[in-house]
């Protein structure tokens, strides 16, 4: 676990030395921004309820950007061969490169706060719903973000990351809005597949062991198949 | 050192590396030839753990790369070919990066890339970022991150491609100042190069071992005979005449214009027929032109053992 920090690191210094970190928080605090003051000014509501609504569906394209080029990239320019040469095993390289991406999420997603505390100042907002929403957020993402590294270890080229990583997160988030169109025995299974009923579950403030089981099986997964593709060398 | 077992490597249905085998000792320079695709990268891509083998075993001090495979990789530092790094790092930061995946304690690191950046000459671009630096600052760039934490192996897939004759010379000499601590297998297929820097040589054609021994070994080619170049002045048959001589098997004539012929005289390894020779020119009063031991260039020897069968 110890090689874990320095491939950590690097990858955090490649997110902050490019446009790319910058880019990504500034995207997601309009996005999130446009929605918090509409709410605001427009209905006069003073809630997160908004912003916790507009992320989950931000996080569908704005997480496959930060995670296609974790992997495909090092494929692509041939430092794979160099990294994989080196006394660290497949899943520590793994594992350094999501808590990376999730790194960049996180610190996306410290900047809502301020959102949180305009609200929490003009009105009496439930203080419990927004540490839930959040909580929610960053499960969500943490999952999300797997499934990211899971794509971009599967090819060289980040335009295929991007695309095969949005549809399967696209896939989680929407899956739960058309359940009234399936047969009543496979509802249940697609709602439990569905990314965004385990994060509306969360964001309620009811913390279910279904749920956290839901997000730490993607994130497990997501890692696990990554560095077995990390085998296949070519 | 290293040691490789009959080792096999398949893609699909090409046989990249079939059957080969070999061992190397601790201090020994051992230089790779083989034409492109011979299956040169693809052999050392197994002792560096990269690729793991279809068939046969490779150890490195002892150590199987497939069971120990990280045991292997502390023990090697290696150069891929065209010097892969990550263009976005200068190389400061890129060398402190490797030196920490390389487990070095923090107390040393400093001290250990300064070290492996004097040894490879990288002084004057030390806050460059790698991808603006010339071939042969990133091929250097490339050899300090393969020395940085003084490996007892060095791998090095055709470490001076890309570089212009100075840069060649100096990274010849580089390596084989290396060499003189360390075991060094490097790939190439210029064959000067083999020439300036390495003991023994090992040549692989379509995936097998198609030579392996010490470098004046080469000289000898497949035939394994000495051969005299004689030119004579003389009237008469010298062919048949030097076909007398005890110990000559062979007698060739390359050319003959006028009264001078020149030919090529082979003898079993190890008899030189010089003097024999030069007593029946003087028995038969030849004049003696022009006499040398001819060695195949190793141009010659590589070409006959790396030729396809039609």
């Amino acid at each position: 676990m110890s090689n874990v920090l320095p491939i950590f690191k690097k990858e955090v210094r490649s997110y902050f030395s490019s446009p790319v970190a910058y880019i990504v928080i500034t995207v997601f605090l309009l996005i999130c921004g446009w929605f918090f003051s509409t709410s605001l000014f427009v209905i006069g509501q003073a809630s997160m309820r908004n912003v916790f609504q507009i992320i989950p569906f931000v996080l569908t394209f704005l997480v496959p950007a930060i995670t296609m080029r974790l992997l495909s990239e090092e494929r692509k320019s041939g430092t794979f061969e160099l990294l994989t040469t080196m006394p660290i095993s497949d899943i520590d390289i793994v594992i350094g490169k999501y808590l990376s991406a999730l790194l960049l999420l996180a610190v996306a997603l410290f900047f809502t706060l301020g959102y949180a505390i305009t609200v929490k100042s003009l009105g009496n907002a439930d203080a419990g719903v927004t540490v839930a929403g959040y909580i929610g957020l960053l499960l969500l993402g943490a999952g999300y973000v797997a499934i990211g590294v899971l794509a971009s270890s599967l090819t060289e080229n980040q335009i295929v990351a991007f695309i095969v990583s949005f549809m399967i997160i696209f896939f989680l988030s929407l899956v739960d809005k058309v359940l009234m169109f399936l047969p009543a025995g496979l509802a249940n299974v697609f709602e439990y597949l569905s990314a965004e009923y385990h994060f509306n579950n969360i964001a309620r403030g009811v913390v279910d062991t279904r749920d956290l089981i839901y997000y730490a099986s993607l994130i497990v997964l997501g890692l696990y198949f990554s560095a077995r593709a990390l085998q296949r060398r070519f | 050192m290293i040691q490789v077992r009959e080792l096999h490597k398949h893609f699909d249905q090409t046989r990249a590396v079939d059957g080969v085998s070999f061992d190397m000792k601790s201090g020994e320079i051992l230089g790779f030839l083989g034409p492109n695709g011979a299956g040169k990268t693809t052999t050392m891509r197994v002792i560096t753990c990269f690729l793991p083998p279809t068939a046969g075993t490779v150890e490195v001090d002892g150590l199987d790369v497939r069971t120990q495979s990280i045991a292997v990789r502390e023990r090697i530092g290696y150069l891929p070919e065209s010097a892969p790094l990550y263009g976005d790092m200068n190389v400061v930061d890129y060398l402190m990066f490797v030196a920490e995946l390389r487990k070095i304690p923090s107390a040393d690191r400093r001290r250990k890339v300064r070290h492996a950046v004097d040894v490879c000459g990288l002084g004057e671009v030390l806050r460059k970022n790698v991808g603006q630096l010339s071939s042969g600052y990133r091929q250097r760039a490339g050899l300090a991150q393969a020395i940085l934490h003084d490996p007892p192996i060095l791998v090095l897939d055709e470490p001076t491609r890309g570089l212009d004759p100075n840069q060649i010379v100096e990274i010849r000499q580089l390596i084989k100042d290396l060499g003189r601590q360390k075991t060094v297998v490097f790939s190439t297929h210029i064959l000067s190069e083999v020439e300036a820097m390495c003991d023994r040589v090992l040549i692989i054609h379509r995936g097998k071992k198609v030579f392996d021994g010490p470098k004046s070994e080469l000289s000898y080619g497949r035939t394994g005979k000495e051969r005299i170049y004689v030119e004579l002045r003389a009237n008469g048959d010298v062919a048949q005449q030097l076909r007398g001589l005890p110990g000559a098997d062979a007698v060739h004539v390359v050319s003959r214009d006028g009264e001078s012929t020149r030919l090529h005289v082979e003898a079993p390894r190890g008899r030189d027929l010089r003097e024999a020779i030069f007593d029946s020119a003087v028995q038969q009063g030849w004049k003696v032109l022009e006499m040398r031991r001819d060695t195949e260039s190793f141009e010659d020897v590589f070409r006959e053992l790396t030729k396809d069968e039609q």
